[in-house]
């Protein structure tokens, strides 16, 4: 599914637009792919360029400027539903690959590269690393010719030169993966646990409360006896770091295995006594 | 103080929370002050022989070749490091040799590896990569990726096309634009650093950092750098705690004491009468 773009005005679907080339421009001008016949809209008023499942929208020099999500933007990386305000009119910008990629077709690494070497293995090696940027904006999707295989698949991404890409419409760039980004999951994972901390019982420090706000905390002296405390998806658990002492919990010492952390636990560490609890 | 003594080494891998099996391989020898780790790709259990093939045929040629050679001695044609020229010559081995079995061997057809090795010799480190396998470097409070991902994303990062913080949520991440294996030749992106007493490196597949921002990672190694199998064992667990969609391997290299190559006549007597 390439990304599409939808046109409306004061809530009136226009018209729907599929981001199939590398380059699609917004325009009044009869030669944009996208004309807006309006005099609140510039000759070329914009441009939005597709590679492979990411678009980018570009403000080309506007007499009134372009809006994202209610703000002014020169340069903006489109993401799902994303609202493209020019003058009067509204387009938005749809992308479902995230959510339709599956977890098996997730974060497969595969490769670019350009046709020509397989062809001709004796061209020299030129092209990959350095060729300038403007070379990686034209990409064309082969299927690889075994791909029989879901698990991992090694798909292999040609890039191609700019009239081959003209001629291959752009959808046929969907099956790509489409890895979702690591913050998403990390917020996942975040929220799942509910907070807790430790309050130290004894020492000078005595009555200080810790909030356990990250994946990792450590508690001690580095060089005499630390032991961390981490925080999962199904609970927190302390393990001993470093030192020829070991903490205990509830007086019991750890070995070497995380243990987990239940509700009202006292732990010493470096004689200095501590409760975790769930806030 | 030799290479050996120098280096503390660990390294775990894991298939992962969704993967089945693992196509990811990793090798060090701290005798040898070798690093290796590939993160292979291609149907069926290609992607494990591609990885395979390359850390083994890196490992068994460049321990060999080191029988013979000093990696800190300059090579006469080319004026480099030996150091360097072996891991360069010896990725290019593992690609023909995935190349030629890839173009003989139709279930084989289109594997490749990512690869990233260090070899660390006189107070510095050669570190080869293709691919998007990275190296890591924490040095006191700096945590730094010192590797560039040879991938889509990294090129439109450098042509300023998308921001880092935009890249986090690009839908274009895992396109590599270079990997052994795929191509007659592959060129290898080797450079040299000094090494500092304390600095700690991290190798690892996407797996890991697809998974974990780096401020995460960072942290966590400093954190836990005083015990380094439960360093990797944590980012391994973050990894998974994070949904673990891939392979995730890592390798911690720290180092604990200088391992310069003795250089005035007496200490090079010395260190030959040591041994």
């Amino acid at each position: 599914m390439a990304a599409k773009l939808i046109l409306s005005m004061d809530g009136v679907v226009l018209q729907e637009y599929v981001l199939d080339k590398e380059r699609m421009t917004i325009g009044r001008k009869a030669h944009n792919n996208i004309v807006i016949d309006n005099l609140a809209v510039s000759g070329e008023h914009a441009a939005i360029v597709t590679i492979l499942n990411d678009s980018f929208l570009e403000d080309l020099d506007s007499t009134n400027g372009v809006m994202v999500n209610g703000a002014a933007v020169k340069k903006h990386f489109l993401q799902n539903n994303d609202v493209v305000e020019i003058g009067k009119y509204k387009l938005k910008y749809l992308n479902e690959q995230q959510g339709q990629a599956t977890a098996a077709d997730f974060e497969k690494t595969m490769v670019l590269r350009k046709p020509v070497k397989t062809q001709q293995p004796n061209t020299p090696q030129a092209d990959a690393p350095g060729a300038g940027s403007a070379a990686h904006m034209q990409t064309q999707v082969n299927i690889p010719p075994v791909s029989a295989k879901h698990e991992a698949t090694t798909g292999r991404f040609d890039t191609a030169a700019p009239q081959a890409v003209a001629a291959q419409p752009a959808a046929t760039l969907a099956p790509a993966a489409s890895p979702a980004p690591a913050p998403g999951a990390q917020a996942q994972s975040g929220t799942a646990v509910p907070t807790a901390a430790v309050q130290i019982l004894s020492g000078p420090n005595s009555g200080k409360e810790l909030d356990l706000v990250k994946n990792l905390t450590t508690l001690g002296k580095p060089g005499v006896q630390v032991a961390v405390l981490t925080r999962r998806p199904h609970g927190y658990f302390i393990t001993h770091v470093e030192g020829t002492n070991r903490p205990t919990v509830n007086g019991k010492a750890l070995d070497e295995h995380p243990h987990q952390l239940n509700d009202h636990d006292i732990i010493e560490l470096a004689g200095i006594k501590m409760e975790f609890y769930f806030k | 103080m030799n290479v050996q003594e120098a280096l503390e080494i660990v390294s775990q891998t894991h298939s992962g929370m969704v993967r089945s099996h693992n196509e990811d391989s990793v090798f060090y020898d701290a005798s040898c002050g070798l690093v290796v780790l590939a993160d292979g790709m291609g149907g069926y259990n290609a992607g494990e022989v591609a990885s395979g093939i390359t850390v083994s045929l890196m490992s068994t040629e460049i321990k060999r070749r080191l029988e013979s050679v000093r990696p800190e001695e300059k090579d006469s044609t080319s004026g480099e490091d030996i150091g360097v020229v072996l891991l360069r010559e010896n990725v290019q081995k593992a690609n023909a040799s995935i190349f030629s079995a890839s173009q003989s061997q139709p279930q084989y057809a289109g594997m490749g590896t990512t690869v990233v090795a260090g070899l660390f010799y006189d107070n510095r480190v050669a570190v080869a990569h293709v691919g998007d396998s990275r190296m890591y470097r924490l040095r006191g409070e700096a945590f730094e990726a010192i590797t560039r991902d040879h991938s889509l994303l990294q090129e439109q990062i450098d042509g300023g096309m998308i921001s880092k913080e935009d890249a986090r949520s690009s839908k274009n991440k895992n396109l590599v634009t270079r990997a052994v294996g795929i191509d007659a030749e592959v060129a290898a992106e080797v450079n040299v650093y000094e090494v500092q007493v304390g600095d700690i490196y991290l190798l690892c597949s996407d797996g890991l950092n697809d998974m974990v921002e780096d401020e995460e990672i960072g942290a966590t190694l400093q954190m836990l750098q005083s015990n380094l199998p439960l360093a990797a064992s944590q980012l391994i667990e973050l990894a998974n705690d994070n949904g673990g969609r891939d392979n995730v391997s890592v390798i911690l290299v720290k180092v604990k004491g200088e391992f310069a190559v003795p250089s005035g006549w007496l200490a090079k007597f010395m260190s030959w009468f040591r041994n």
